[in-house]
């Protein structure tokens, strides 16, 4: 175990500092007064642990290949960003695009998100990629989802679980709402179901973590309607041409 | 389904008394044009299925076949062209987006056939290349405002990451998908042989191609299709697209029906499934976001390779590159209006964008009065057609071209323009077993290091002629080119002269 004061580190010495121990097979990298600092964890592979207290800056995991990252604060923008494997757990808010293009792995976020979440999240074989939200999400959620999962969980009931334009050219994977959505937020490659007993069994080992990580009661979150939203089809454009 | 208003294209011409049955054109036409009539004992052709790809042509043994335009038109209109009615023909019946594929074919100017080259006489003899060596390597990468030496004369300063070009030439971005396995095949290893690069595009890399990572260059576009560890620590060098010249602000869509198992290994998505590159990558939407992706995949590969981003050329494609360059990127790859595609919409292939002559010129003259082109590196794209384009385009300010249409041309492409549909006759821009084995990769990447060769020479000699012994001595000097049958202001943003001056 590891502890480093980030506090006034340019993020390049930050990162080389962070990328050494992690090849080097440290198991755990605390990193006190994080302030921005952008690109932890990216493109690194191993198992090591990262905790950081503060707030890491954008593209946090950004091509990341395992590690567990979690964070005591708030995210910014673009974390996991094309990640392909590993955990992050944030115990606050976390800003635009998170999650573009991912591949695997999984994020688990206690408040709310902000634009673009899950942009293309993609799946391959065994590499389904989730994210769960306990807040809610701006618009454009899941847009051209292409795989993985994303539940949102709306636990301080705002008015909008998720914002316009959800699922827009979507044609893979599934998000889930806990609630329901309007469907003139959706995108018309969507469609809007009740989730049956396979989806809460589906789901529920990934709200179950939630409820380990931020400390809530799985009974209470899961006592309560859930829709799903799916792709129409694998082909959205097919017809489109000439 | 109401009766089609459209009548063939082309006509396959029979020489009957050359046929010999053999049935060589039956089994070579992806597009089922010839059959075998046995009534007639003869063979038969359905024209309105025939693409002109000259496949049966080529191959026949007896040289019996011609394919001409169909002699059949329209009365003349200037206005309403056979074109022009036949689209909406197509669009009536279909209610489809136009697609096409391969670059813009419409008459505008070509501005390379406008311009013409120095030579030296008497006052500066010209360079014999047969005799004297000449330099045609380039370094593609951002150069330092100034390098330190020690007292032996050993650079103390660090470079950045540099690719180093044998010739100022690549190969440039064509996916897995678009084109097939054999064609990537050859284009990778006449990459290694030429010592020079060739580019992925946004397809992935597949795993028998890493061998060739240190003359691979990889993307990273907005479907993010195959990017993980391996893909960017594999390459020499990292390309964020943003855009390409033949669809310039619109994504891609690479139809379910091409996403084999092979391809969805590569690009890391199910069988059938839809590729699709969204317009822009949505975690870029300003200069400063670039500046963020462009540091991350620097982070990424702990600033040991160039990233650099490619353009479509458009209107502020000056503006646009000075952002970039000041965003970090190590190269710009700019695409010209004329550049080829997989698949596009025909409308945006034919009207968007402008040609690579201008963009070419107008970004290294800004960049050069903002004093930060050292910074950067220019390759000019979008229809470099022979060695004189090369020259050209490099005084114009490029450090050197990607080539892709002039490649597949050179692998058999006989620009039938039908690659969206993915049966290529000539096993190029296709994914059908029976059709790929037919461009064999053992001769193909020979042709293709044919070409680069002998483009190299013609460059050489043409460089000679100027009393030029040095390719980085003809990198934006204009006065080595002469504008023809130009306007002033097309002769002012070239910033050349006219013949004569
Ligand atoms: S499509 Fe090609 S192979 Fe078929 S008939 Fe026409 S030219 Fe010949
Ligand atoms: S690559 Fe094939 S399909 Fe495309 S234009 Fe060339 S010959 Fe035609």
């Amino acid at each position: 175990m590891k502890t480093i004061n980030a506090s006034g580190i340019y993020y390049r010495d930050l990162n080389e500092i962070i990328k050494e121990l992690v090849r080097s097979g440290e198991d755990i990298i605390n990193l006190k007064n994080v302030n921005g600092q952008r690109y932890i964890g990216d493109n690194l592979s191993g198992t090591t642990k990262i905790n950081i207290e503060g707030t890491p800056g954008n593209d946090m995991a950004a091509f990341m290949d395992g590690l567990t990252i979690e964070v005591f604060g708030n995210g910014q923008d673009a974390i996991g960003n094309t990640m392909n494997d590993g955990n992050i757990i944030i115990h606050g808010h976390a800003g635009d695009t998170v999650g573009y293009g991912m591949r695997g792995g999984s994020i688990y976020i206690k408040d709310s998100v902000g634009y673009r979440v899950g942009i293309h999240m993609k799946e391959y074989k065994d590499k389904v990629p989730v994210i769960v939200i306990g807040g809610s999400a701006g618009d454009f959620f899941g847009e051209y989802m292409a795989g993985g999962c994303m539940i949102v969980l709306n636990l301080k009931n705002d008015e909008n679980i998720v914002g316009e334009y959800c699922g827009t050219g979507m044609h893979g994977g599934v998000i889930y709402l806990r609630g329901d959505v309007e469907d003139y937020k959706l995108g018309k490659e969507v469609i809007k179901e009740k989730i049956d007993d396979k989806d809460y069994a589906f789901i529920q080992k990934y709200v179950e973590n939630f409820c380990q990580f931020f400390d809530y009661d799985f009974q209470k979150i899961m006592n309560h309607s859930f829709v799903k939203l799916h792709p129409i089809g694998k082909r959205p454009y097919g017809n489109m041409y000439a | 389904m109401s009766l089609s208003y459209l009548t063939p294209e082309f006509k396959v011409l029979r020489d009957y008394d050359k046929c010999i049955n053999c049935k060589v054109c039956m089994r070579q036409c992806s597009f089922e044009v010839h059959s075998y009539d046995e009534h007639l004992d003869k063979m038969i052709s359905n024209d309105m299925n025939c693409v002109n790809c000259q496949r049966c042509v080529v191959l026949c043994p007896t040289q019996a076949l011609t394919i001409i335009k169909h002699p059949q038109t329209f009365k003349e209109h200037a206005n309403w062209t056979y074109d022009a009615i036949r689209d909406i023909y197509r669009q009536a019946e279909t209610g489809g987006v136009l697609l096409s594929s391969m670059g813009n074919d419409r008459p505008y100017p070509i501005y390379w056939d406008k311009m013409v080259i120095n030579a030296s006489q008497v006052t500066n003899p010209s360079i014999d290349p047969l005799r004297e060596p000449m330099e045609l390597r380039v370094y593609i990468g951002r150069k330092l405002d100034k390098i330190e030496v020690d007292e032996n004369l050993n650079v103390k300063t660090k470079m950045p990451p540099q690719l180093k070009l044998e010739t100022p030439i690549m190969f440039s971005a064509m996916s897995y998908g678009s084109i097939s396995y054999n064609a990537h095949a050859a284009l990778a290893r006449a990459a290694e042989e030429l010592g020079i690069l060739y580019n992925t595009g946004e397809g992935g890399l597949h795993e028998d191609f890493r061998k060739y990572g240190k003359n691979t260059i990889v993307q990273v576009a907005s479907g993010r299709f195959g990017v993980d560890r391996e893909y960017l620590n594999t390459a020499a060098a990292i390309e964020i697209k943003i855009g390409q010249g033949a669809k310039p602000g619109i994504g891609g869509h690479l139809p379910g029906e091409k996403v084999s198992e092979d391809i969805s290994a590569t690009r890391m998505i199910p069988p059938g499934s839809d590729a699709i590159s969204p317009a822009p990558h949505h975690d870029i939407y300003s200069i400063e976001d670039l500046a963020q992706l462009i540091y991350s995949l620097k982070e990424a590969t702990d600033y040991q390779k160039p990233v650099g981003v490619k353009i479509a050329a458009v209107n502020n494609v000056a503006a646009i590159a000075s952002g970039i360059a000041r965003a970090g990127a190590d190269y710009i790859a700019i695409d010209g209006f004329r550049g080829g595609t997989g698949a596009a919409p025909k409308r945006i292939r034919d009207n968007v964008g402008i040609p690579i002559e201008f963009a070419i010129a107008a970004v290294d003259a800004r960049l050069r009065s903002e004093g930060i082109r050292h910074t950067v590196s220019l390759v000019a794209a979008g229809s470099i057609r022979n060695s004189a384009d090369i020259v050209k385009a490099i005084a114009l300010g490029a450090d050197a071209v990607y080539i892709a249409t002039a490649a597949l041309i050179a692998l058999g492409c006989h620009m039938c323009q039908k690659c969206h549909t993915g049966k290529c006759n000539w096993g190029i821009a296709t994914q059908d077993p029976n059709l790929v084995k037919r461009l064999n990769p053992e001769i193909g990447y020979k042709r293709l290091v044919n070409l680069v060769q002998a483009w190299s020479h013609e460059i050489k000699e043409m460089l000679g002629g100027m009393g030029i012994n040095d390719i980085e001595s003809l990198k934006g000097n204009r006065l080595m080119l002469r504008g023809i049958g130009m306007t002033q202001k097309e002769l002012d943003i070239l910033g050349i002269l006219a013949a004569g001056e």
